[in-house]
């Protein structure tokens, strides 16, 4: 069942276009990363899912198109902006009291018990809370609704470490069943590295790669190259080099292992080293 | 489609709890009264030190109209600053209903909700005109039922009847003229609050001079190119005539209500200016409910 399916999806802003023709097709089950540079269409492209902004092409999230329908769409989608969108004047007993008036699919008992796991009072207000238990206290609601999807717009933003390890540690233990679909972004992409099942890099408003994890594996792989090995290395025509203490670390697409073996060590590159790479690629002229 | 599981409340009632939310996050709605009314029951506590003497003063004037004005005072004051009180409060609610989620960014989470734009901005018209215009009546119900228990212990204490309040007032239809005036007022301003939600959800700030401002230039503007006051006269009838078509006054230089056959519903329902009024407003809260649809955090 296919989650979200977006064809000519685009988004102009005045001149400027934020989504310049995407194609997507978003499967049930799977954890996407949408990763892209600051001003990429990343947070359109999720408010156009949402349904908070129009749009031109077509875009089918559920089976439904998001501007028409966001109300009914609500009903199986949830949505994390970034942790300062609870209202602050809320108490966190009338929250409870709220979201199991108008959610038909909250589970009040559930979020009880992920706010039992915190130090967050009933009594207290979302004003009196900290951007940490904010965040828990959004992500205890958010989870404790059966959806379908789940969008998280940099969820972790201005959160120490503690509270990003914890966010994601939940988010995959006490949520992620297999059946729900989560489309997260993220500039800390090293902490969703071993959360995700897909990535698309976004830049400019066009889709610049689009993966699984397991064909990202298989593509792109990392030798550390040792000084008298770098012309025989560059010979395979890395997409990207960098230099780490005295040796140089090489990025290839496409290139198999046994190939590499020779020149050094090689490893799965990260996520964020291959997004350096390909945005380096996208546009030459900004990095030199 | 795999099958999914039942869904957990089967009960909701996103008008209600949109309503009950509006009233947490502005509390002011009926605090603001109610400790207004406090100001002027205490108030009237020391004030009843002397009223015994008073009392027997106003009940010699043999002038029945200006014994009862007198006997009357208290309560209709405290009825005309509670009433201010929560129009104050009414104005400031309506340019801020739309505007508030906006600032806070809060709009993010209300919309990741199953809550249409119908029913969220559906449910501040009606805490502007059903749920602020019912605290008003039931806060000055309550004041004027202080103030006559205060006055009775008073009387009571220095040997007079209590009763002298009941004969000489109407206290009991007082209180259905009091109801009677106040949902012919909310109907009349409904275009006037309806303008302010809709002035709250268009304005990236100063929603409160966006409101004013308009009508004012519109004035000038009219009064410097044309030299008329078509729309000076327009705006003074849009705030002053509710009562002059409402009720029937035999002698409007003194305006005074003694029975409920000056109460002219039938007159008041006819007068087209009700209805254009009703049917502008109502256009502005659809323009209100189809913004907020475009509409995110600033």
């Amino acid at each position: 069942m296919t989650c979200v399916e977006a064809r000519g999806l685009r988004k102009v802003f005045k001149t400027t276009p934020a989504l310049d023709g995407i194609d997507l097709r978003i499967e049930e089950g799977r954890i996407l990363g949408l990763i892209g540079p600051n001003g990429a269409g990343k947070t359109t492209a999720l408010n156009a899912i949402l349904g908070l902004t129009p749009f031109e092409g077509e875009l089918r999230v559920l089976g439904q198109d998001p501007w028409a329908a966001r109300e009914q769409l609500m009903r199986e989608v949830s949505f994390i902006a970034d942790v300062a969108v609870l209202p602050r004047w809320i108490r966190v007993s009338d929250l409870l009291d709220y979201m199991g008036g108008v959610h038909p699919r909250f589970d009040r008992a559930k979020a009880e018990g992920f706010l039992a796991k915190t130090t967050i009072k009933r009594e207290s207000k979302v004003r009196h809370l900290s951007k940490g238990m904010v965040a828990q206290l959004h992500l205890a609601m958010v989870m404790a609704i059966d959806a379908r999807l789940l969008v998280l717009d940099e969820p972790t933003l201005g959160l120490d470490i503690l509270y990003r390890k914890q966010f994601y540690d939940s988010l995959l233990n006490d949520y992620f069943d297999g059946t729900r679909t989560i489309i997260i972004t993220t500039h800390q992409v090293d902490e969703i590295e071993d959360v995700l099942t897909d990535l698309i890099f976004i830049d400019r408003g066009r889709i610049v790669l689009e993966c699984s994890m397991e064909q990202f594996e298989g593509r792109y792989l990392e030798v550390m190259v040792n000084p008298e090995e770098l012309p025989a290395a560059r010979a395979l025509k890395p997409i990207h080099e960098r230099p780490v203490f005295g040796r140089s670390v090489l990025l290839y697409k496409g290139v198999s292992r046994d190939e590499l073996a020779p020149l050094g060590e090689t490893r799965r590159p990260s996520i964020a080293d291959v997004f350096v790479a390909v945005m380096g690629q996208q546009n030459p002229e900004a990095r030199q | 489609m795999s099958a999914q599981p039942e869904t957990a409340n089967k009960h909701v009632r996103p008008f209600y709890w949109s309503v009950r939310r509006e009233l947490w996050e502005n509390r002011s709605l009926y605090l603001a009264p109610l400790i207004v009314a406090g100001v002027i029951v205490i108030g009237f506590m020391f004030s009843a030190i002397g009223l015994a003497e008073r009392r027997q003063a106003v009940l010699l004037l043999n002038d029945p109209l200006k014994t009862r004005t007198a006997i009357e005072m208290p309560y209709s004051m405290a009825a005309m600053m509670i009433m201010f009180t929560t129009f104050i409060v009414a104005v400031f609610y309506c340019l801020d209903a739309l505007h508030g989620e906006r600032r806070e960014r809060s709009i993010l989470f209300w919309k990741s909700l199953p809550v249409s734009d119908f029913t969220t901005v559906l449910s501040k018209a009606v805490v502007a005109f059903v749920v602020i215009p019912a605290i008003t009546f039931a806060v000055v119900i309550i004041t004027d039922l202080m103030i006559f228990l205060i006055s009775s212990i008073v009387l009571l204490v220095h040997g007079m009847s209590p009763a002298t309040t009941l004969i000489h007032t109407h206290y009991f239809l007082n209180i259905v003229l009091f109801l009677y005036g106040i949902v012919v007022l909310t109907l009349w301003h409904v275009p006037t609050y309806a303008w302010m939600l809709l002035v709250s959800g268009w304005a990236r700030r100063a929603a409160f001079l966006w409101a004013l401002l308009p009508w004012i230039a519109i004035m000038f503007f009219e009064r410097i190119t044309f030299g008329t006051y078509y729309f000076y006269s327009f705006i003074k009838y849009r705030f002053g005539s509710p009562a002059m078509t409402a009720f029937n006054f035999p002698d409007p230089k003194h305006p005074c209500l003694d029975s409920l056959s000056q109460l002219t519903l039938g007159r008041y329902l006819t007068a087209p200016g009700v209805w254009i009024g009703l049917a502008v407003g109502v256009a502005f809260l659809g323009i209100a409910i189809r913004m907020r649809r475009y509409r995110g955090p600033m």
